[in-house]
């Protein structure tokens, strides 16, 4: 019964987004056959006058549809987002920067903070609970996120087809690693290295699964910190959390058990997001009309989603949710390459 | 059951002690502050009824055509519904910051140099990210 559910919040999704693209580009059209007219000086209070804009878009859409459908659709995103395992910003940024008007450098920010508010919401109880580890995550952080304000640096600097593209082809690519990673719950640790030894990275947590303690250790830590370099890059470039390239790095290269992996790539996004989100802030890439929204719609979907897994499939909606993800990706790719604009 | 062995460290209860306060604290802000915005108790700097005329262009050229500041810059206009939301996004942003530093003397009392040399360098990634002195060039 849930899992049919699942295919209906899934197939009115994909209704919704296209007729959000359809409204979309039929707004972008209009405005552009309409005039390259400089949009009209808003009258702030205290603010000196704005110049002359750029030829902007102007969508006769009521501007309270925009945010009232980012709530719905990061509600659904949210209730997905948890049945599929996945984090809520990696379906944010393609989905809603493909079927939503807003420009893409507003949409990474708001993904980096969706993101992030999701880390901070999670990072308590995890780490009370001795799953999220503080000594594995912090040297990987600082690496992860010296290397997001590097990303997001990068990523406003380069051109919104580019952008597009080339989240484009992350997102297939993450389509293509969730489809064929495989996830070890105890992964064999035969000697821990030098850096880890001396760093003291290692634990043991309660496995109620199993009822006994579990004592873990990792490898090849050198290793998996200069992957974090490219991890952390993509997170700031394309706004999206990482914990889709952090858990198999941490569980399938470090060898930490898959639940400590998974709970402190969580924790770990809130520092890797909080140095890109800090960029993009900065540059005034942050709108609260995207923000808020979609912050609040997330999280109260995930909430739901919570509900609704105890009783689901989660492999038939792992599935679905990389179908999803494979259209958005796709879309992005498109829309990058200007053959879907 | 859980045991001394497997219970969480001084460091790592701390850290999780601040974050749930902060967290909560500035989603709660985020919300209240957000209502003020969309309910027009507050003037804003950019009508909301022209913001789909904006959020269309690129960051730089949004800047560009409304004044809008960067860096830092928006501490001034908080008197602003939608300037006022970036208090609580603050917040949120620098939450990790202020966690960093709340376990950073824990660490130093229990001789763990490694871990407090990492974190005093993140607390320096951190508020370099968040100074407003990284600059992306125009478009």
């Amino acid at each position: 019964m849930v899992h049919r559910y699942s295919r209906v919040i899934i197939l009115l999704l994909l209704l919704a987004l296209s007729l959000l693209a359809y409204n979309t580009t039929f707004a972008s059209q209009d405005v552009h056959e309409a005039a390259a007219v400089a949009a009209p000086a808003p009258e702030h209070g205290d603010a000196d006058a704005p110049d002359a804009v750029p030829a902007a878009p102007v969508s006769t859409t009521p501007w309270w549809i925009w945010p009232l459908a980012l709530f719905i659709v990061t509600f659904i995103l949210g209730i997905l987002a948890v049945l599929g395992g996945v984090g809520g910003g990696v379906l944010f940024v393609p989905i809603v920067g493909g079927f939503f008007p807003f420009n893409i450098d507003f949409v990474r920010g708001a993904g980096l903070l969706v993101a992030l508010a999701g880390a901070l919401a999670a990072g308590p109880g995890l780490l009370k609970r001795n799953l999220a580890s503080l000594r594995l995550a912090l040297p990987v952080a600082l690496i992860a996120s010296a290397a997001a304000i590097v990303g997001a640096m990068i990523g406003l600097a380069l051109k919104p087809n580019v952008i597009n593209t080339l989240l484009g082809a992350t997102i297939l690519f993450i389509v293509f690693i969730m489809a064929i990673a495989k996830k070890s719950d105890f992964p064999v640790v035969p000697k821990p290295d030098n850096l880890s030894q001396s760093l003291g990275i290692m634990g043991i947590y309660r496995e109620e699964s199993l009822g006994k303690d579990v004592e873990w250790t990792v490898h090849k830590t050198p290793m998996a910190l200069a992957m974090f370099v490219v991890i952390g890059i993509m997170a700031g470039m394309f706004g999206l959390g990482a914990g889709w390239a952090n858990v198999p790095v941490l569980n399938l290269m470090m060898g930490a058990p898959l639940k400590i992996s998974v709970a402190t790539s969580k924790f770990l996004l809130s520092i890797t997001d909080t140095s890109a989100a800090w960029v993009y802030l900065n540059q005034g890439a942050v709108l609260p009309m995207i923000v808020v929204p979609s912050l609040v719609g997330i999280m109260l979907g995930s909430m739901i989603g919570v509900k609704i897994l105890a009783k689901s499939k989660p492999k038939a909606i792992k599935w679905m949710v990389i179908g999803l993800l494979l259209f958005a990706g796709l879309r992005s790719l498109l829309k990058g390459l200007g053959i879907w604009p | 059951m859980s045991n001394e062995k497997t219970k969480a460290s001084e460091e790592q209860m701390a850290y999780a002690g601040v974050l749930n306060i902060g967290m909560w604290s500035g989603l709660a802000l985020l919300i209240v502050t957000f209502f003020v915005y969309i309910s027009g108790l507050l003037p804003t700097f950019v009508p909301i009824n022209d913001l789909p005329k904006y959020w269309t262009m690129r960051v730089h050229d949004f800047n560009v055509a409304l004044h809008a500041p960067t860096g830092w810059g928006w501490a001034p206009l908080v008197g602003n519904g939608d300037y006022l939301n970036f208090i609580p996004i603050a917040i949120l942003s620098g939450l990790t910051i202020l966690c960093f530093l709340v376990i950073l003397p824990i660490l130093i009392k229990k001789k763990d140099t490694p871990y407090a040399v990492i974190a005093i360098a993140e607390v320096l990634v951190l508020a370099l990210a968040a100074s407003g002195l990284l600059k992306v060039g125009g478009h």
